[in-house]
C-alpha cells in the first residue's frame, strides 16, 4: 500500500506549493512531532536583483532519485513519515521551490531527518537553477557560488 | 551493421550544457566495449559547442549517477549532468 502510493506519486509540481497539504501527508497520531522546510528564493546581496530562478530538472531522475533518497532515510528513521516537494519553472522571490515535511514520533526525529533530506537533495537530485535578474540578464547558479555570467540573448 | 560490437546510446543534455551543446539530445553510435568516458569524448569531438564541456562532467547512466569509468550498453540513457544546485 504504501509503495502503491510512493509509485504514484510525483515528487515534482509547477505550481506553488500547498503546504497544509504536504503536512497532511505526513500526519499521523503516532506523531508528537513535525518538522517542515521551506527553501525560497531570495535576492540579497549576494544576489543582486534578482527577481526570479527558473528551475530546470532532469525529471526523470529527480523522481527516481526521491525514491532512493527517501528509502536512505526511511531505513535511519524507520518511524519518521516524510513528503517532499519540489517545484520547478519559473519561481518568483520570496515563493518556496522546495518543501520537506518529516513526522516523528519525537521531535529529534522529525528535525534530523528533514535536515537530511534537504542536505541530501543538495547532493544528488539533479535540478538546476538559472537567477533572472532586473537588468534582463540570466545568470546560471554554480553551487559553488561562483555564477557564469552570460548574455541575456545568448 | 555489427550490431553485436557496436552501441547506440541517447545522450541528453541539461541546464547550461544544454544551451552549450545548443540541443538537448543526440544519439551516439560507438563501438564495444565502451566507457561514459568514451561517449563524453565522442560528443566533445562530434558536436560544435560540446567542446567547451568539462573533460570529467557529472553523469548518470538510466537515471543514476554513475563514475566515468561505467560501462555502457546499446539502448542506454547517458546524461551529462551540470552542477547539481537544486533546493
Amino acid at each position: 500500500m504504501r509503495n502503491a502510493e510512493l509509485n504514484d506519486m510525483s515528487y515534482v509540481t509547477r505550481s506553488p506549493i500547498s503546504l497544509d497539504f504536504l503536512v497532511a501527508e505526513v500526519a499521523s497520531p503516532a506523531c508528537g512531532g513535525t518538522c517542515v522546510f521551506l527553501g525560497t528564493v531570495r535576492t540579497g546581496p549576494d544576489e543582486q536583483g534578482v527577481t526570479a530562478i527558473e528551475y530546470s530538472a532532469y525529471e526523470e531522475m529527480v523522481e527516481a532519485e526521491f525514491v532512493r533518497l527517501l528509502t536512505d532515510a526511511r531505513a535511519r528513521w524507520p518511524e519518521a513519515r516524510i513528503a517532499v516537494r519540489h517545484r520547478l519553472g519559473t519561481i518568483p522571490v520570496g515563493e518556496a521551490s522546495i518543501a520537506i515535511a518529516a513526522a516523528a514520533p519525537h521531535r529529534a526525529q522529525a528535525f534530523e531527518a528533514c535536515r537530511y533530506v534537504i542536505e541530501e537533495v543538495k547532493r544528488r537530485v539533479p535540478v538546476w537553477k538559472k537567477e533572472l535578474r532586473v537588468d534582463g540578464s540570466e545568470v546560471w547558479v554554480d553551487p559553488s557560488g561562483r555564477p557564469t555570467a552570460r548574455p541575456s540573448h545568448v | 551493421m555489427d550490431t553485436a560490437t557496436r552501441a547506440t546510446v541517447r545522450v541528453r543534455f541539461f541546464a547550461r550544457y544544454a544551451e552549450l551543446v545548443g540541443r538537448s539530445e543526440a544519439a551516439v553510435s560507438l563501438p564495444l566495449p565502451a566507457t561514459v568516458g568514451d561517449v563524453v569524448r565522442r560528443v566533445r569531438e562530434d558536436f560544435p559547442g560540446a567542446s567547451a564541456l568539462p573533460e570529467r562532467p557529472l553523469a548518470a547512466v538510466n537515471l543514476k549517477q554513475v563514475k566515468l569509468d561505467a560501462r555502457v550498453q546499446d539502448g542506454d540513457e547517458v546524461a551529462l549532468l551540470p552542477p547539481i544546485a537544486g533546493g
